[in-house]
Order: C-alpha cells, then sequence, then structure tokens
C-alpha cells in the first residue's frame, strides 16, 4: 500500500508510572485509511492500553512513560491534548452504561457539542440527523433506565460520531450485550465502516464473534508485544491463537476434533467463507464415531419452583406463571435477554423479594416465610461484580465474615475458612491484602465467601462476565469441581459457550415466561428460541450444515459430549 | 425500579409553570423566597401562601405526589417551633414591645400573645416556602435546572456535577440496595434488633463496598467525559437550554414585582421587618 498510514506505531513503548514494568514494547504497527482492524489478545496483554494511547487516556489520565513515536495523521500524539486527538479518534468505551453522561439520550448525543460550545439551535438539528443513522429518533427523551444495553451503545456511538471523526475505537464492544445485540452491534459497525469509509479500530478478545463479519487485518498482542498482524484466514489456521489463550471459533475446534487439517486455503476466518469441501466426510465420519454421553441427572429435586408470578409495581408482571424443578447436583443455566426476569427470579430464590403468587420449595418444604438470612443457609448468591461484596481489607476476614455475623466461636471458623479456602485454591493466600488479588482470583474469594456457609444451592449473576478465556476456563472448572461437591449451581448468564459447554440443561426465559427447559444444544439450535431469547445460533450448527449433516442438534450435542470426554481424559 | 420511587421526580405535563425556561423557574423561585425570608408580616405571608397554592394548582401537582414531603415538613416545623419556645420564650415580647400574658405553663414559662404571634407567623414564613420549592422541583426537568444554573452565574463544571448526581442517583441507590441484600443474606441484621454500636459497623459492611464500586465507576464517567471533550473551553452550551419567551419575562417581572412590594410594606408601612399588631 502506498498511501500514507494514518496511524503509525515507531518502536513504541509504554510503562504505566504505577507499574515495574513497560505494558507495551516497542510496537510497530501501520493503519492505513479506511481499514477495519482489530486488535485482539488475553486480558493483560496491553491491548486495552493501545487503544488508551490512541485516544488520549494516556498520558492524560493514565501517566507513564512513553518512547518511541506514535502518529496519527502525521501528528506525533505526545504533542497533542486529548481534545485535539478526540478530534481524529472517536471512542466507543466497554461500559456503555457508565458511559451516558446525558440524562437523556438526545443529551447524551449532544455532549460534544455542548463542549464545543455549539449553538442549541445547530446542535438539535445535528442531534436529530445522527439518531436518525443509529435508528435511536424516537427515543431522544429516553432516560438511560428505559434503553437496553444496544440502545445504550448506539447513543455512544451516535455521540462520537457527532464530531465527524476520522477513526472510530471500539473497546470490547460485546462485553455488556447478550449474544443477538452483540451479533447487531458488529453489522452496524461493519454498516458504519462501509458507507462511511472511516478507520476502524476494534479492541476485543471475543475472535469468533468479530469475525460474524469481515475485518482487514487482526493484530494479536501477548505481553505488550505484537506477535501476529494477519488476516482472519491465516490467523485461524495457524497455533497463535491456542499459544495466546485466545478462543478459536468453536467450529475450527470441531474440524480439529474432526481430525481436519485447518489450512488458511479452506477460508477458515469467517463460517460464510469456509471451504468444506474436503472435509465434510472426515466431519460426519467423526460425528457418528461419538458415543454419546448419558448424564440423566435422575437425584430428588433440590428446588420446586411452582407456579411463581411477580410484579414490582402491581402493574407490569416481570415474571408470569414459572414452574421447573432443579435436581440435587445439576448444574444448570437461566438464560434470556435483559429484562426476561432472569435476576427478578434469582432474587425471588433469595428471598429478596416476595413472589406474588405460586411456591418456591426447598427439599421439599415451602420456604415462603424463611427470611434472607435463614435462606442463605442454604441458597447462596454471588454477585457479578465482586467488588459490590468485598466489604474487608483481609482475604480471611472477608470469607470469615458471614460466620462471624452468625456468632460462630472464632475456633469453628478458623477450620471452616481453611477448608473452603483450600477448596477455592485461595489457602496459600489466606494472610493477603485481597487488594493483592487478579479479579479472577477476587471472584472465587466472593464465592469463597458465600460457600463457607454451607449452602446447597449456589446462584451467580454472569460470572465469567468480561474474563477473556483463560479466566472463563479457569473460573468455570473451578465451578465444576464444586459441583462435583454435591453442590447444586444456578448460573444466570447469557454466554453461549458457557451454557453450551458446562451447562447441560437451560431454562430460557423470555419476556417474564418460561418458553423452554431443554439442553442447551437444543436451545442454541433452535430458532425460534434464539429469536425469543435474544441467542445466537452456534456456529457448530452452521458446520453441521455445510457438511451436510442433517441432525444438527445432535451434531452440536455431539460436539460437548466429545469435548467434555477431552477434558476428562 | 418501581412506582415509589417516581414519587417526587420530574414528570412533564403541559401546564404554563411547565412550559416556563428552567433559568425562569430558579429565579423566579429565589424571588419569591427572599420575599417571603424577608418579611416577618403575616399579611403578607399568608398572601403568599395563598399565591404559591395557587401556582400549585396550575402546575397540576397533585397530594399524593408530595404527601409524604408534607409530612416531614409538618413534623419538622412543629418540633422546630416547640424548641424555639424553649429556648426562647420571651422572644415575642422583645420583638413586639409589650407583654399580653395568657397563661402561666411553668417555671418560668409564660404564654403570651406576642410569643404566639410570632411563633404562628415563623411557622407559616417557612410553611410558604415549601409550595415553592416543591413546584420548582417537580416542574423543571433537571438538566434544565443544571443548565439554569450558568444563568445565574454558577460555573459549569459546578452545574454539570449536579446534573451528573441527578444522573447516577439512581445507579447508586440500586447498587446500594443490591449490595444491602447480599449482605444480609450472609447475615447482616440491619433490623432495630441490633444494637446501636452494630447497626454503625454492619451500615460500614454496606458502605465500603459501595464507594468501591463506585469509584470503578467515577474512572469511567471522567474517562468518557474527557475523551468527549469535557472542559475544553471556558464556556459550554446546553441542549435542554430554551429560548426566553414573553411567559418567562413575564414570569419574571411579577415575581420581581412581589418582592419589590413585600421590600416596599417592611421599609414604608411596618418601618420595620415585623408587622406589630400590638401597637
Amino acid at each position: 500500500m502506498s498511501l500514507p498510514s494514518i496511524i503509525e506505531f515507531q518502536d513504541f513503548s509504554f510503562q504505566y508510572f504505577s507499574q515495574a514494568e513497560p505494558t507495551l514494547h516497542h510496537l510497530n504497527l501501520k493503519i492505513y485509511p479506511g481499514e477495519k482492524i482489530l486488535i485482539v489478545g488475553p486480558s493483560g496483554s496491553g491491548k486495552s492500553t493501545i487503544g488508551h494511547c490512541l485516544n488520549g487516556l494516556v498520558p492524560f489520565s493514565y501517566k507513564g512513560d512513553i518512547t518511541g513515536s506514535l502518529k496519527i495523521k502525521g501528528l506525533e500524539t505526545r504533542d497533542m491534548n486529548i481534545f485535539q486527538l478526540s478530534k481524529m479518534v472517536g471512542t466507543v468505551l466497554q461500559d456503555t452504561d457508565g458511559q451516558f453522561v446525558g440524562l437523556t439520550v438526545g443529551e447524551d448525543i449532544a455532549f460534544v457539542l455542548e463542549n464545543d460550545n455549539v449553538p442549541t439551535v445547530e446542535m438539535k438539528s445535528r442531534v436529530e440527523k445522527l439518531a436518525q443513522m443509529v435508528d435511536m429518533q424516537d427515543l431522544l427523551i429516553s432516560s438511560p433506565y428505559e434503553l437496553s444495553g444496544g440502545q445504550k451503545q448506539r447513543t455512544s456511538l451516535a455521540g462520537v460520531m457527532i464530531d465527524d471523526v476520522d477513526i472510530l475505537l471500539f473497546d470490547e464492544p460485546l462485553a455488556n450485550l447478550d449474544p443477538a445485540t452483540g451479533k447487531t452491534a458488529i453489522e452496524i459497525i461493519d454498516d458504519i465502516h462501509k458507507n462511511s469509509k472511516k478507520t476502524i479500530i476494534i479492541i476485543e478478545h471475543r475472535l469468533e464473534d468479530v469475525l460474524h463479519r469481515n475485518v482487514d487485518r487482526i493484530i494479536v498482542l501477548a505481553d505488550g508485544k505484537i506477535i501476529a498482524d494477519m488476516g482472519a484466514d491465516d490467523l485461524v489456521s495457524s497455533l497463535i491463537l491456542k499459544e495466546t489463550g485466545i478462543r478459536e471459533p468453536l467450529y475450527v475446534t470441531a474440524l480439529k476434533y474432526a481430525g481436519v487439517k485447518v489450512t488458511s486455503e479452506m477460508h477458515p476466518g469467517y463460517i460464510t467463507t469456509l471451504g468444506i469441501e474436503y472435509s465434510g466426510e472426515a466431519l460426519k465420519a467423526w460425528h457418528k464415531g461419538i458415543k454419546p454421553v448419558e448424564n440423566q441427572n435422575t437425584n430428588p429435586s433440590v428446588l420446586e419452583i411452582e407456579n411463581v408470578s411477580f410484579s414490582y409495581d402491581g402493574v407490569r408482571s416481570i415474571l408470569k406463571d414459572i414452574s421447573f424443578d432443579i435436581r440435587k447436583g445439576e448444574m444448570i443455566s437461566i438464560v434470556g435477554s435483559n429484562g426476561a426476569g432472569k435476576s427478578t427470579l434469582s432474587k425471588l430464590l433469595c428471598g429478596f423479594e416476595k413472589e406474588d403468587q405460586g411456591n418456591i420449595r426447598f427439599n421439599g418444604e415451602n420456604i415462603k416465610d424463611k427470611t434472607i438470612k435463614e435462606r442463605a443457609e442454604f441458597i447462596g448468591v454471588v454477585m457479578q461484580n465482586p467488588n459490590q461484596m468485598i466489604s474487608k481489607p483481609m482475604i480471611y476476614d472477608e470469607v470469615a465474615l458471614g460466620l462471624r455475623l452468625r456468632h460462630i466461636p472464632e475456633q469453628q471458623i478458623a477450620a471452616r475458612v481453611d477448608k473452603v479456602l483450600e477448596v477455592c485454591g485461595l489457602a496459600p493466600f489466606k494472610s493477603w491484602p485481597i487488594s493483592a488479588l487478579s479479579y479472577g482470583q477476587k471472584k472465587r474469594m466472593t464465592i469463597a465467601a458465600i460457600l463457607v456457609l454451607n449452602p446447597s444451592i449456589l446462584i451467580l449473576d454472569e460470572p465469567t462476565a468480561g474474563q477473556d478465556f483463560r479466566h472463563y476456563t479457569e473460573i468455570m472448572e473451578f465451578l465444576v469441581e464444586i459441583n462435583k461437591l454435591g453442590v447444586t449451581i444456578i448460573l444466570i448468564t447469557h454466554d453461549m459457550h458457557l451454557m453450551l459447554e458446562y451447562t447441560p440443561r437451560a431454562v430460557v426465559l423470555a419476556g417474564g415466561r418460561k418458553i423452554a427447559d431443554k439442553a442447551a444444544s437444543v436451545v442454541l439450535t433452535d430458532a425460534r428460541l434464539i429469536a425469543d431469547a435474544n441467542l445466537k445460533e452456534t456456529s457448530l450448527f452452521n458446520l453441521a450444515h455445510l457438511a451436510g449433516i442433517e441432525d444438527g442438534t445432535g451434531f452440536v450435542q455431539g460436539f460437548i459430549d466429545y469435548e467434555r470426554g477431552v477434558k476428562n481424559r | 425500579m418501581n412506582t415509589k420511587m417516581r414519587l417526587f421526580s420530574y414528570n412533564f405535563i403541559d401546564t404554563p409553570i411547565h412550559r416556563l425556561s428552567g433559568l425562569t423557574k430558579l429565579v423566579c423561585f429565589l424571588l419569591l423566597t427572599f420575599a417571603v425570608m424577608y418579611s416577618y408580616d403575616i399579611r403578607v405571608i399568608l398572601s403568599m401562601m395563598a399565591f404559591s397554592f395557587c401556582i400549585m394548582w396550575v402546575s397540576q401537582i397533585k397530594f399524593s405526589q408530595i404527601k409524604l414531603m408534607v409530612i416531614y415538613v409538618l413534623i419538622f416545623l412543629i418540633t422546630n417551633a416547640v424548641i424555639s419556645y424553649f429556648f426562647a420564650p420571651e422572644q415575642g415580647v422583645s420583638i413586639y414591645g409589650t407583654r399580653h400574658e395568657i397563661v402561666r405553663l411553668f417555671g418560668p414559662y409564660w404564654l403570651t400573645w406576642e410569643q404566639l404571634f410570632y411563633q404562628f407567623t415563623k411557622f407559616f414564613k417557612y410553611a410558604s416556602v415549601i409550595p415553592l420549592g416543591i413546584i420548582f422541583l417537580l416542574t423543571t426537568n433537571p438538566s434544565e435546572f443544571a443548565s439554569s444554573l450558568i444563568g445565574i452565574r454558577i460555573h459549569y463544571k459546578v452545574a454539570i456535577a449536579v446534573a451528573l448526581t441527578l444522573r447516577y442517583f439512581p445507579d447508586i441507590q440500586r447498587t446500594y440496595h443490591d449490595i444491602s441484600l447480599t449482605q444480609q443474606a450472609r447475615g447482616l441484621d440491619l433490623s432495630r434488633k441490633a444494637r446501636i454500636t452494630d447497626r454503625f459497623k454492619n451500615a460500614l459492611l454496606i458502605i465500603i463496598p459501595l464507594i468501591f464500586s463506585s469509584l470503578d465507576r467515577i474512572e469511567v464517567i471522567s474517562n468518557a467525559m474527557d475523551l468527549r471533550g469535557f472542559g475544553k473551553h471556558k464556556t459550554r452550551t446546553w441542549y435542554t437550554s430554551r429560548k426566553m419567551t414573553r411567559a418567562d419575562h413575564t414570569a419574571i417581572v411579577i415575581s420581581a414585582l412581589i418582592f419589590i412590594a413585600t421590600v416596599w410594606v417592611s421599609v414604608f408601612i411596618n418601618h420595620s421587618r415585623f408587622y406589630n399588631p400590638f401597637i
């Protein structure tokens, strides 16, 4: 390419003042106008820092040492301030809710113009135009509380594009969205790219989801270094993903299980371009060879939910006539879009809210009159954000808190805490301060703090939200271990991988009703359920079709069984 | 979240009061409040009160919306009246310069007409400010309120702080609620059964996680604002600000006249801030 680059890193390194080691090492990278670039990497690889360097948060908000050069549109960034940079690089942050600074959609879109002293009249017409572009024109006076995650993201996008920036930077755009909304987000980004010729940079670790649409190049980052800069086909067929701990697309995993050598000639980067000619037979043979695993849980029910209905205000019902049983020792997921009633259901189970109608029985006993504290003896709940649960500076004290509040003698406490820390792999950190833990360890500690009360049921709200593949696997395998100890686990999630790989059974809620209670492989291959619950069809299902395997659901189930076999080996 | 939270918040209804700009309402609110606070003339105060009730009726505020607030205010005012009597039972006498005793209560405490009149005036003086405040709060769009602060020469960074508080307050409230419930599940007792010292310690168990999770959020928000050019210039425009209309000018003129009238009554008729019926 002979065009001048729009972004150019030259031997660029960066070290936060607060860190002992540089986060980015000697980067060399050119990005050309109109390109669409995906930056992937595990947590701690420095991918967010690259984003901060591009939009000026480094060094404006996060101070540190810069060496080498980073030029945007030919200008050295260290000579510019964040405001000049924000005229060239527009950023859509990961937390679309936190990013929503206006009281209404209109105000939020106008925020940049307000700061630029644009007269109100002109501002109104420009906001109108941008709102139309992202299809939010009818919601201009809505507050963020009335919007879905996807709508908030569209608002942020409009708020950034209103400045007519040349470069759009998306920092983990999929993190807070359900699968269907995430898919739409990728489509919107792609449409903007096609229509506006802007340079697009997406920072994400969910490779397969971004590759729903075309990207020009993928930059792989590990330990602050660029270790690959290539197209999707080359990357997916290489060993780089495995080495860096980024999840490869599921259909690629399936091909590999079937013994197919994945090469870039097969165009495996996107399921839509995948050439299946030579591998169809191998897939069929592999599929036939998998022995179905019988894991019917035949234990008695530990929790029976019977015709439960609930409404906060007595007008709009949140849950309508929900009934299902959970068997002892099960690991089950409750899925559905935002607002489907998933969290409300978990609140009812814990006694945070009282059902209007229906019964909830624990081991056959109706728990209607049990208080929050009494229920906590058998149902424990772990919140999504560990920071919302941590109230002590030391790990030991935090885990012991629940027992101390129950006035259990200190000697017994010590024994129970030691045991639970052992189970959770936190024993070596027993006397550490919590601030020294990584996010994943903190998560495990909050689980430990609940487990110490010996609940027989554990409810976890999005346990793997925002985690990269390695941490995701770590947390989930840990939960499998706990499950094996006999604890029933209920996962509230919209992570489809999690459903598929870890929970044999999924209860699907939509609009407050239970619309399915089936195997995850059935749910993720049923077009109607997928649409109603804002999920996305798994690529394994598409692969089965491409290979001419009629029983797509069976193929997906086969994959799960096979994978469990591989893991248990 | 639920209906309770919407009780005391801005709802748009199309009335002449709602249509006034935020700045107008703020200026009028300040003028009328000063007027009432300046005067100790019961005639002025009662007419102001009647005036505020009229405005309240025009802006279609329902009693059910403000019931809770009214109860709290009444409790406060009554407590205030009782306590101020016990601290200064002769305040009325020293203000009005005469002494008409009604009855001796106990010890040095006499009930006098002067004291009764003074406290009656004070009670209504405070009570008449409340409807004004309620009208202002319930009829002003929160972001318009923030932008109106600029109109009275308050720096826009302060104004935006007000707007952000309004924006994120429900979030914090919700987080607080969630944390409180999860901590209760761990065994936290927030009920009255716990001892005072325990309750204080227990409250910390909710507030600490609340602070730490809010700090994360503040970082996100301030980054989002920096990235969108907040603080670049010395001034800032507002999406919600409205052009002043004739209605706005009229409202301000009326309020100003009322303010001048009360001052005039004090200076030229009463020759004092107090109206004295005892001489």
